[in-house]
């Protein structure tokens, strides 16, 4: 094996790196044709607009989408979730007041949610079992003549179960209902087709997927039924009058072209990494008091979530974060202290939630990559391991649990 | 989050990782912090007649800092009296490892685990236990 380049990028979920073709594809929009795709009177306005159709049309190919005018572009998910959350409860004021989510979306979401509640919204945050998932039924149960919006995320992005959306999607448009999904971890990287899955509203990224950050965009409805929002900001009228403000153009070019990328080689990226992330698991959950965290089949295959019962993550993770780059479900790093609420709400202790490191695989990483990971990994948790006194107490058969630890 | 030089030092070289016999008349044992905040540390003394601290020992369940907290604590605790340990500060490990503010309990940590060693010793050796009130808690 030659010299591996460090460091290792494995935070694909946070972010991925761009593609050199989409970087390629965007730079004339900087340039040469740098109009303003608004401007519908000279050649500059006009190139940018081409440019903008053609991403949206690529963007709505990769999502199934019956058509291009249902893509709403956003400066990224955070946006469009506000954009879809906010403005149903406004639309929709009429026609009912609750709405449906659960405890492990993103904060995009639930800190949404929570204004909302202040605005007179009720919101029923539903609670995921043990293994991150929701049951549909709950779902049934929860609704109510006023639901007017049921949100549930595609694929957690700390521990990747992916949720039986169509399911979820039936019951909400049964009981009357809009469904909407965050899928900012699903688009680009698994199949989503947002009518054979009675998706109303979805919100998803370019830079998950290879695109560039600061785009974004919300799916919207046209058809059976037609969805509208209110628009959060006000001005120009752009995107159907959804969303306001001058179109970022080459940040969609590239949000297009990745949308292309990954409608043309997703499923053999898919493919490929899960086979890498199933390689990397297995190899770290041959270490003994070792636990992976979230569904072991419903979920993308993308990422490996793995709890090192007696380390602390953070303090793993310094053990090799020079090299590889990972994220950690420890909050140590916070004034909080508190552990990731995702893995709280699994019912998960705050011991082995302190103990989570998230390894989530892209495009670009090599089985290379992943070997030196295992390695690297392994090492550090067994160094790690023989500095822990919760870990000697173990081996010694002493029950943690009977020691009165004085919490602080 | 960037460690601070010294705090890598001591997280790559981390100085007395160990276990003393804790059923030794000579050594007091210190465990404190919970698993469920993400911090355990322990640290050992074993005291010689003179009351002098002749070797220490840790093991920490934590994040950088609070392995580096206890690390330096048993640097400092090594030939001190155990009078003088008592004399440690948090603030002194916060000054000389760079501890940002959020780190600050690893600090606090550390002080509190000299503390119960050096009352785990005292008990053992039929003394009275310092008590918290008895000293200035940053």
């Amino acid at each position: 094996m030659g010299e591996i380049k460090l460091p290792i990028y494995l935070d694909n979920s946070a972010t991925t790196p761009v593609d050199p073709r989409v970087v390629e594809a965007m730079l004339p929009y900087f340039t040469e044709k740098m109009g303003n795709a608004a401007s519908r009177n000279h050649p500059f306005g006009w190139a940018a607009e081409d440019g903008v159709d053609l991403a949206r049309e690529r963007i709505a190919a990769l999502i199934g989408a019956s058509s291009p005018k249902e893509i709403i572009f956003t400066s990224g998910a955070t946006e469009s979730d506000n954009l879809a959350l906010k403005g149903v409860a406004e639309m929709y004021a009429r026609k009912g007041n609750h709405i449906i989510t659960c405890n492990i979306e993103h904060k995009a979401i639930l800190d949404t949610c929570k204004i909302l509640e202040k605005r007179g919204i009720d919101v029923t945050y539903l609670e995921v079992g043990e293994d991150g998932m929701i049951d549909p039924e709950a779902v049934r149960a929860a609704m109510t003549d006023k639901t007017i919006l049921v949100s549930i995320m595609m694929v957690n992005n700390e521990i990747g179960v992916r949720q039986h959306i169509e399911e979820i999607a039936k019951i909400a448009h049964e009981g009357g209902a809009l469904f909407m999904t965050d899928a900012t971890q699903a688009v680009g990287k698994l199949p989503v087709n947002v009518n054979e899955m009675g998706i109303d509203l979805m919100a998803f990224t370019g830079h998950k997927m290879y695109g560039p950050k600061g785009v974004g965009a919300l799916y919207v409805r046209r058809k059976r039924p037609r969805v509208k929002v209110t628009a959060q900001m006000d001005g120009g009228g752009h995107e159907r009058g959804m969303r306001s403000g001058t179109l970022n153009v080459p940040g969609i070019v590239g949000f297009g072209k990745a949308a292309e990328l990954c409608r043309l080689e997703m499923e053999a990226d898919a493919k490929r990494i899960g086979a890498l992330r199933n390689k990397l698991e297995s190899a770290l959950m041959e270490m003994e008091e070792t636990y992976l965290n979230g569904h072991p089949e419903h979920r993308t295959p993308y990422l490996t979530n793995v709890s090192f019962k007696y380390v602390e993550g953070e303090g793993l993770m310094m053990g090799f974060n020079q090299f590889i780059a990972v994220s950690s479900g420890s909050a140590c790093t916070s004034a909080s202290l508190e552990p990731s609420y995702v893995l709280k709400a699994l019912g998960l202790d705050d011991e082995l939630a302190h103990s989570s490191i998230r390894f989530s695989l892209g495009r670009f990483t090599t089985e290379e990559q992943v070997d030196y990971t295992i390695e690297q990994v392994k090492k550090a948790v067994q160094r790690m391991r023989d500095m822990s006194p919760l870990w000697e107490m173990y081996k010694e058969g002493i029950d943690l649990s009977t020691i009165e630890w004085a919490e602080h | 989050m960037a460690y601070s030089e010294k705090v890598l030092d001591h997280y790559n070289n981390p100085r007395n990782v160990g276990t003393l016999d804790k059923a030794s008349q000579e050594v007091g044992t210190g465990l404190v912090g919970a698993p469920e905040c993400g911090d355990v540390m322990r640290l050992q003394i074993r005291v010689n007649e003179e009351n002098v601290i002749e070797d220490a020992k840790f093991k920490t369940f934590g994040c950088g800092s609070a392995i580096a907290s206890s690390s330096l604590a048993t640097e400092w605790l090594k030939g001190k009296t155990v009078d003088e340990a008592l004399g440690i500060d948090n603030m002194d490990i916060v000054e000389e490892l760079s501890l940002p503010p959020v780190k600050i309990h690893c600090s606090v940590l550390a002080e509190d685990a000299i503390r119960a060693a050096i009352n785990d010793y005292r008990v053992k050796n039929g003394l009275e236990p310092i008590k918290e009130e008895d000293k200035i808690v940053h």
